[in-house]
């Protein structure tokens, strides 16, 4: 290097420079292949498996009715049963009935939050009167933590489904309703101006500009509410329920079931999983057009 | 055709001042380009003849005629980036416009009238190239693309000035050359008062019929962002196509033999 600086002659007789050094590439250069990644990817599920096995298997030597750690054949015959049999003091199949309610109420609540966010996201995201008038407000509820409303909705509203699906609504609806409104700020300004050049009035910048631009940001904002969503509901329903997940779970608990509680536990985060992928999937298809740049989780 | 006044035009954000005393008299037709260092107000004056935001004093006349203090149709906009809308693919862009003009409530066509309404933009996009990329969506399409697309949306309206914020600032030089061509065309048939803020010297003087340099007069040594930039020179070119364009800002100023606007 240093004779090519100084100006110098290559030395006679040399007629290709050196080989390129091989450097190892850059960590963040190296992708795995596809099936590495999904080998990558199974890892640690097989690994937590067993883990789980191994464990339970030693406790289960000294002690063969142990119930902290069953066996999986153990956990899936539980499942099995609750997915199959009738209960027989009311006549349903446990898992289908819990599982159903569950989803109702859960839907009912984010659905209820999802509207909020989108009107008032909207409308604080767009409208400078109503950003001033709501924007402190909602910035303040949205720091409350929501389970401490739970009482006050109990003893407001009953004990009945009401109060669950508010719980879930006021638990999501502020961080929602705030992602919304961000996500319209940050529309480009040059969008705005151009569109009122092209005639439109406001509730038509709101309807063909503003609202199918939210409509992939409001899905995101769904998934990640998913998961608050989720804890609201099991905490509602094992407070004060007769039927649902949340209230199976912290009922059998008082029977050390372990074997229900953590079919129970696999079957919510299987559902919850399948949810958030069926937004991605929905995103991906209605919303194409917001898919097309950076890779996404 | 629209004539267009600007009377001791001054902008200023918070007390510093960005423009002052900017006057102008613009003939139906022209195509004035506007150049300048960076940060004199170039863009603000651009902001101001689309009432984006409103001066701190003068006022600007269109056909003798207060601007409306807010966007309307009889300007349009190109700018650098962001000015298509990235979920309606190329031909619901060119509609839009007309959808908004029909449709109060929705704001959307639908079926036979959609497929009438997309059936009208067939030549335009023919026109600007497009006519093959038609069911892409802005983010499927390269920057030269999207801007030739952005010319058309706002010509639309058959705006009386068209004003350009660098619209070609971000494309490389060839793709450059052919939008200047489609610019060109496009303003010979539809006659109209054109505003093209641009960085490049050569652009300015290959398009405008009339350059208008923005710079400051006066400067305060020890308070530089003290006073603000006007029109130093206004230079008319009637041989423009014979012109040879300087090659930056001080030997266009140096080799004028223009009086300044402000002597």
């Amino acid at each position: 290097m240093s004779t090519i600086e100084n100006g110098a002659k290559p030395v006679a007789g040399v007629e290709h420079g050196p080989p390129p050094r091989h450097h190892p590439l850059r960590l963040i250069n190296r992708a795995p292949s596809r099936r590495l990644a999904v080998f990558l990817g199974a890892l640690p599920f097989v690994a937590l498996v067993v883990a789980y096995t191994a464990a339970s298997h030693v406790r289960r030597l000294d002690n063969p009715s142990d119930r902290l750690l069953p066996s999986l054949e153990s956990i899936g015959a539980a499942f099995f049963r609750l997915a199959t049999e009738r209960d027989v003091r009311t006549g349903d199949i446990t898992l289908w009935v819990d599982t159903f309610d569950s989803l109702t109420r859960l839907g009912l609540g984010l659905g209820v939050a999802l509207a909020f966010a989108l009107v008032l996201g909207i409308a604080i995201g767009f409208l400078p009167h109503i950003r001033s008038a709501l924007a402190p407000f909602i910035a303040a509820v949205s720091l409350i933590p929501p389970i401490t409303i739970l009482p006050i909705l109990f003893i407001a509203l009953g004990l009945g489904e009401t109060s669950k699906i508010a719980l879930i609504t006021l638990g999501t609806a502020p961080v929602m309703i705030r992602s919304m409104a961000q996500a319209v700020i940050d529309i480009p300004r040059e969008q705005m101006v151009k569109v009122q050049t092209l005639g439109a009035s406001t509730w038509q910048i709101v309807t063909r500009v503003v609202l199918p631009q939210m409509m992939p940001k409001l899905i995101a904002a769904l998934r990640l509410a998913l998961v608050p969503g989720w804890i609201f509901l099991i905490s509602a329903e094992a407070i004060a329920s007769t039927s649902g997940l949340g209230y199976r779970i912290f009922l059998v608990r008082r029977y050390l079931a372990m074997d229900v509680i953590l079919s129970y536990v696999i079957w919510i985060t299987i559902l919850a999983y399948l949810l958030d992928r069926l937004l991605l999937w929905w995103s991906r298809s209605a919303f194409w057009w917001s898919h097309l740049e950076g890779d996404s989780l | 055709m629209s004539a267009l006044d600007v009377r001791n035009l001054g902008m200023a954000y918070g007390g510093t001042p960005i423009l002052e005393r900017v006057n102008l008299s613009v003939a139906p037709g022209d195509f004035c380009t506007i150049v300048g260092a960076s940060g004199c107000g170039k863009s603000t004056f651009l902001r101001l003849l689309l009432s984006q935001e409103r001066p701190t004093r003068g006022q600007i006349l269109l056909d003798g005629e207060n601007l409306p203090p807010e966007p309307t149709p009889d300007r349009g906009i190109v700018f650098q980036r962001y000015s298509v809308f990235p979920h309606l693919s190329v031909e619901d862009n060119l509609i839009l416009c007309a959808e908004f003009a029909a449709a109060p409530l929705t704001g959307r066509f639908f079926g036979a009238k959609r497929r009438a309404a997309r059936a009208t933009v067939d030549s335009l996009l023919e026109q600007i190239g497009l006519a093959h990329a038609r069911k892409r969506c802005p983010a499927q399409l390269s920057g030269g693309m999207q801007q030739r697309l952005a010319i058309a949306q706002a010509l639309m309206m058959k705006p009386k000035v068209l004003l350009l914020d660098e619209p070609f600032g971000a494309l490389d030089p060839g793709i450059r050359a052919d939008m200047h061509e489609l610019l060109l065309k496009l303003w010979d048939e539809m006659k109209m008062t054109v505003f093209m803020v641009t960085h490049d010297i050569g652009e300015a003087f290959k398009l405008g019929t009339r350059v208008l340099v923005f710079d400051k007069i006066r400067h305060d040594p020890h308070d530089p962002s003290a006073y603000g930039a006007t029109i130093t020179y206004d230079l008319p070119l009637e041989r423009k196509r014979h012109v040879q364009p300087p090659e930056t800002i001080n030997e266009l100023i140096a080799t004028s033999e223009e009086i300044p606007a402000h002597a």
